[in-house]
C-alpha cells in the first residue's frame, strides 16, 4: 500500500471518529417542571452516554411473578410485558432509558437521573387493567352472610369472637362512621343522611352475630361495606376458605377500594360487592389525559374506541342510577360514581384530591396499556447523583494520571519512536471513544477502568514492535529494513494477544451484567482500536519519517 | 538507545523448583482457608440488600444497629464508608435473602422505614441501594463459573490452533495457576467476591495468556529458523529475548493500574487490587511456570520421530529433552 493511501485511510478514520463524537442535536422527552406535561426538548451535546453509576440513577430487573398464579407461556409474557413497559417509560421522561429483554424471562429497566425508586417501581409493575363494573343493587352479599357465618362456625371460627362483640367498640365505629359520612357530603341532604344512618343501626343488630357479618358495617350505597383496617386481612383469611368461596352470591365479585378512610387510630377500608361481568374494560380505551378542573379538582378524561362507545352508551343507559366502579388492578378507586345520564365514547375519572402528578400517572399507564401478567422486582439499584458526580472526579483523575504515566514512559524510553506511538495512542483514544459512541455504548465507571485498562494493552504492541526493531537493529540492518521486519515479526504476537483477550472480553460482555457489560465494551472497543492503531498508524508514521528523512538517518528508538 | 535487560542471558527455567516452591508456600494456607472459610461474596452472588446512607450527623453505628433491631431487621453489617456519616448497611444473611423471594425491595423498604422512625426523614439520604432476590444470585454464582471454564476452553482451542496442544496447554496450565494465585491473594486480603471482581479475574486470564503468547510466539519463531540448541535452550533464549518486552508492558500496565488503584475511588478498590496482583504473578508465571511446564510435558510425552511439529515441520528430536530428564544441571551459554 502506498503511503499516500494509507494516510487517506488514516485521515478518513479520524474524520469518522471526530464526526461520530460531534456535538449533535439530541431530542428528549422531559417533564415540563411546571406543568408537569412531557415535552420535547432539543439540546446539542456529545453523544456519548452516560451510565448509570455516572449519572446516577435506578436500574431494575423484573421477572414473571407466579406467586399468585401461574403463567403458562412465560417468553411470551415477557415479550408483550416489555413493550408495554417501553411505552410506559418513554413516556415516562427519562433521557435515554435502558429496557431490555435479558435472557428469555427477565426484563431490565434502566432509568438514568431518576432517583425516587418508589415511583419507578410503581410505574413500571403496575399492571393497569381497568374494568368498570356496577355496584352490586340486590344486597346479594346480606343475603349470603348467615351460610358464610355458618361455614366459619363449623370450621371453629368465631365462637371466642362472638363473645368479645363488645358494645363499647361497636358504638365507637358507628360514630366515627357517622363522623366519616358527614364529611363525605359537605351540606349533602340530610334526610338521605339519617336514612343511611338508620339502616346502619338496623343492620347493626343481625350483624354481630356471626363470625364473618360482625366484621362488617353497611356503607353508604347498596353493596359498599366498611371494614376497619386490622380487620381486613381477616376477611382475606376466611374469604379464602374454598366453602366461602362457593357460599358467595353468584355473579358477583369483592373488591377493596384503594383507599383508606378515618384517622391513624382507627382507620377504614372499604369493601365492594361489583357485578363480576365489567360493562367495559381497558382495552376499549384509545386515549387519557391528565386535566385539572375548578368543579372536580384532579381528572382523568378518558375516550374509547368506536365499539368501547358504543357498549358504554347502552350499558350506561341500563344502569342509569346505579354506581358504577371504577376498578383498576381489582381495587377499585375512589367511591363509585352515580351514573347520572349515558355515557358514550367520552369519559372522566375525578382523582378525589390527590395530587396533579397522580392524575398523570394513572393517565400514563391507562394509555400506554396493561401488563399481560404481573411482575415482580428481583433485583433494584439506585446510584445517588451525589455519589456519581465523586466518581466521574476519581475515574477522570485516574484516567488522566494513567494516560500522563504511559506517554512520561514511552517518550523516556523511545524518544523520537515513543512521540510516533503517543501520536498511535491520541488515534487509540479518538477512535475508542467513537466506538462507543457509534454503538451507543454507556460511558460507565466500569467502562472508564476497561479504558484505562486497554491503554496499557495498546502501548504493549508497540513495545513488541519497538523492542523488535531495536533487535533487529543491533544485528545490523538497516533502519529501513529493522522497521519493516520489526512490524512483520511483531505481527503475529500482536494479532494472539489481541484475540485472546478480545475472546474474555466477550465472554465478560455475553454473560455480564450492567457494569460488567460496560467494562467488556469498553474493554473490545480498546483492543479494536489498539490493533489498528499500533499495526497501521504507527507503522504509517515510521513510513512519513523514512520518506521524509535523508537515506541514512539513524533511527531514535 | 535506552535500554532496560538487554541481551540477558538467565537461565530462568533452572530455577523452577525455587518458583515452585515459592508459588506452593504461597497458594497452600489459600488451599486449606478457602474450602473452611469460603470467599466473602457481595451482594450480587449472595443475594440480599446493601443500603450506603449519608447521615446529616455522625449517628452511631450502635443506634443505627439498634433502629434496624427495633425492626425486626437483626444481623445487618453495618460499616463507615469514608466519614462517620456515611454508612453502609448490608443484609446478606440467608434469612433476610429468604424475605426477598417475593420482591427484592421488601428488606430496603423495611431500613428506611426503621431509620425515618428513628433519626426522622430529613435526617438522611440514602444514596445507593442494591437489592438482590435470591434467585439472580444463585444464578450469577453459576454463570461466572460457567464464563470463567468458557474462556479457558476457548482461549486453548484458539492456541490448539495458532500454536499446537503442547503450547496450548502449557500456557492454559500457566495461566489457571495464575488465577488459582490470585484467588489466594483474594483471599488473604479479605477482598469480596463481586461481580466487578469476576471481571477482574477474567481480565487477568486475557492479560497472563497474552504473555504467554508472547513467548511462546518467539519459541515459535526460533524452532522455525532451526538450529542446533535444545528445546532447553530455545525456551530460555525466547524468555530473555522478549524480557525487555514483559518488563516494560507489565510495568505500564501496573502504572495505570496504581493511578487506578490510588485515585479510582472505593468502588474500583477491589478491581484494581486483584488487577495488580494478577498481572504480576502473570508476568511471574509466563517466566518460572509456562516455559518449565512445556519442557516438562515434552519430556513426559516425547514426540515421535516424524510427528509433525510446529505447523507441519518434521520433527526433529531435541537433545535438551534427556538433558532435563536426567536432572543434569543444564549449562548457562
Amino acid at each position: 500500500m502506498s503511503l499516500r493511501n494509507r494516510l487517506i485511510i488514516i485521515g478518513a478514520l479520524i474524520a469518522l471518529s471526530i464526526w461520530a463524537l460531534f456535538p449533535r442535536s439530541v431530542t428528549e422527552r422531559v417533564r415540563d417542571p411546571q406543568t408537569g406535561a412531557m415535552k420535547d426538548t432539543t439540546l446539542r451535546r456529545v453523544p456519548l452516554k452516560k451510565g448509570l453509576d455516572l449519572a446516577g440513577g435506578i436500574h431494575l430487573a423484573l421477572e414473571v411473578d407466579e406467586s399468585k398464579q401461574a403463567v403458562g407461556d412465560k417468553t411470551e409474557a415477557i415479550d408483550r410485558a416489555l413493550k408495554v413497559i417501553r411505552t410506559r417509560i418513554d413516556e415516562f421522561g427519562v433521557s435515554e432509558p435502558v429496557v431490555q429483554k435479558v435472557g428469555t424471562q427477565r426484563i431490565i429497566v434502566e432509568l438514568p437521573g431518576i432517583d425516587d425508586p418508589a415511583r419507578a417501581e410503581a410505574l413500571v409493575k403496575k399492571s393497569a387493567f381497568l374494568q368498570f363494573q356496577i355496584t352490586d343493587e340486590t344486597r346479594a352479599l346480606d343475603k349470603a352472610l348467615p351460610r358464610i357465618d355458618a361455614i366459619l362456625r363449623e370450621r371453629g371460627i368465631g365462637r371466642e369472637k362472638a363473645a368479645l362483640g363488645d358494645t363499647a367498640r361497636s358504638s365507637a365505629i358507628s360514630q366515627l362512621f357517622a363522623g366519616a359520612d358527614t364529611s363525605k357530603k359537605p351540606g349533602g341532604d340530610s334526610t338521605a343522611k339519617s336514612d343511611t344512618a338508620g339502616v346502619d343501626t338496623s343492620l347493626f343488630a343481625t350483624a354481630t352475630e356471626g363470625p364473618f357479618s360482625q366484621l362488617l358495617r353497611q356503607g353508604q350505597m347498596a353493596g359498599e361495606y366498611v371494614v376497619e383496617r386490622k380487620d381486613k386481612s381477616t376477611i382475606e383469611s376466611y374469604l379464602k376458605f374454598p366453602e366461602v368461596q362457593a357460599a358467595l352470591p353468584p355473579g358477583k365479585v369483592l373488591r377493596w377500594g384503594s383507599e383508606e378512610d378515618g384517622d391513624a387510630a382507627l382507620a377504614f377500608r372499604t369493601l365492594y360487592v361489583l357485578d363480576a361481568r365489567p360493562i367495559i374494560t381497558g382495552e376499549s380505551l384509545i386515549d387519557a389525559q391528565p386535566n385539572a378542573t375548578p368543579a372536580d379538582g384532579n381528572i382523568v378524561q378518558f375516550e374509547l374506541n368506536r365499539a368501547g362507545g358504543t357498549k358504554f352508551r347502552r350499558e350506561t343507559a341500563r344502569h342509569i342510577g346505579d354506581n358504577m366502579a371504577i376498578v383498576l388492578d381489582d381495587m377499585v378507586t375512589g367511591q363509585p360514581p352515580v351514573i347520572q345520564s349515558t355515557i358514550g365514547a367520552k369519559g372522566q375519572i375525578t382523582m378525589k384530591g390527590k395530587p396533579l402528578q397522580a392524575a398523570q400517572d394513572l393517565a400514563l399507564v391507562l394509555r400506554a396499556g396493561a401488563l399481560p401478567v404481573p411482575l415482580k422486582v428481583v433485583e433494584i439499584r439506585t446510584i445517588g447523583p451525589s455519589l456519581g458526580e465523586d466518581a466521574i472526579r476519581q475515574g477522570i483523575s485516574a484516567g488522566l494520571l494513567g494516560v500522563a504515566l504511559v506517554i512520561l514512559i514511552m517518550l523516556v524510553y523511545y524518544r523520537f519512536s515513543g512521540f510516533l506511538a503517543v501520536c498511535g495512542l491520541v488515534f487509540y483514544g479518538l477512535t475508542t471513544l467513537a466506538i462507543l459512541a457509534g454503538f451507543g455504548a454507556a460511558l460507565t465507571l466500569p467502562g472508564l477502568a476497561g479504558f484505562v485498562l486497554s491503554i496499557g494493552m495498546a502501548v504493549d504492541a508497540n513495545f513488541l514492535i519497538f523492542e523488535r526493531i531495536r533487535e533487529e537493529l543491533v544485528s545490523g540492518k538497516t533502519v529501513r529494513r529493522a522497521i519493516d521486519e520489526g512490524f512483520d515479526h511483531a505481527w503475529s504476537a500482536i494479532v494472539d494477544t489481541h484475540v485472546t483477550t478480545a475472546l474474555t472480553a466477550a465472554i465478560l460482555h455475553q454473560f455480564g451484567t450492567g457494569p460488567v457489560q460496560g467494562f467488556a465494551v469498553a474493554l473490545l472497543a480498546g483492543l479494536a482500536a489498539s490493533m489498528v492503531s499500533a499495526i497501521f498508524v504507527v507503522r504509517t508514521l515510521f513510513l512519513l519519517w523514512l520518506h521524509r528523512s535523508r537515506s541514512a538517518q539513524p533511527l531514535s528508538i | 538507545m535506552l535500554r532496560i535487560l538487554h541481551d540477558t542471558k538467565v537461565d530462568f527455567i533452572r530455577r523452577w523448583r525455587t518458583a515452585a516452591a515459592l508459588l506452593v508456600i504461597f497458594i497452600l494456607p489459600a488451599v486449606v482457608l478457602i474450602p473452611l472459610q469460603g470467599f466473602k461474596y457481595s451482594i450480587e452472588f449472595t443475594g440480599g440488600t446493601l443500603m450506603q446512607v449519608i447521615f446529616n450527623q455522625a449517628p452511631g453505628i450502635a443506634n443505627v444497629r439498634a433502629a434496624l433491631a427495633g425492626a425486626g431487621l437483626d444481623g445487618v453489617e453495618i460499616s463507615t464508608f469514608g466519614s462517620t456519616r456515611e454508612l453502609i448497611m448490608r443484609a446478606q444473611e440467608e434469612e433476610q435473602v429468604a424475605q426477598q423471594a417475593g420482591g427484592a425491595e421488601t428488606v430496603a423498604s423495611r431500613v428506611r422505614a426503621a431509620l425515618t422512625q428513628r433519626f426522622g426523614k430529613d435526617s438522611f439520604n440514602v444514596i445507593r441501594t442494591e437489592a438482590v432476590g435470591p434467585k439472580v444470585g444463585a444464578e450469577l454464582r453459576r454463570q461466572a463459573f460457567v464464563a470463567l471454564l468458557i474462556a479457558f476452553a476457548l482461549t486453548l482451542v484458539y492456541l490448539a490452533w495458532r500454536f499446537e496442544g503442547r503450547f496450548a496447554i502449557a500456557a492454559v496450565l500457566a495461566t489457571v495457576h495464575d488465577v488459582i494465585a490470585t484467588l489466594a491473594f483474594m483471599k488473604y486480603m479479605n477482598l469480596e467476591v463481586s461481580v466487578f471482581v469476576v471481571g477482574a479475574i477474567l481480565t487477568v486470564v486475557g492479560y497472563s495468556m497474552n504473555d504467554k503468547v508472547v513467548v511462546f510466539d518467539r519459541a515459535r519463531e526460533n524452532l522455525k529458523k532451526g538450529g542446533r540448541s535444545s528445546l532447553y535452550d530455545l525456551l530460555n533464549r525466547s524468555v530473555n529475548e522478549t524480557l525487555p518486552r514483559t518488563v516494560m508492558t507489565g510495568s505500564t500496565t501496573l502504572a495505570c493500574l496504581l493511578a487506578l488503584l490510588i485515585f479510582g475511588g472505593e468502588v474500583i478498590r477491589p478491581f484494581a487490587w486483584v488487577l495488580i496482583f494478577g498481572i504480576v504473578i502473570g508476568t511471574f508465571s509466563s517466566v518460572y511456570v509456562a516455559a518449565p511446564l512445556l519442557l516438562l510435558i515434552e519430556n513426559r510425552w516425547p514426540r515421535r520421530a516424524g510427528e509433525a511439529n510446529i505447523k507441519g515441520k518434521p520433527h526433529v528430536p531435541l537433545e535438551g529433552v534427556k538433558r532435563t530428564a536426567t536432572k543434569e544441571p543444564a549449562s548457562v551459554r
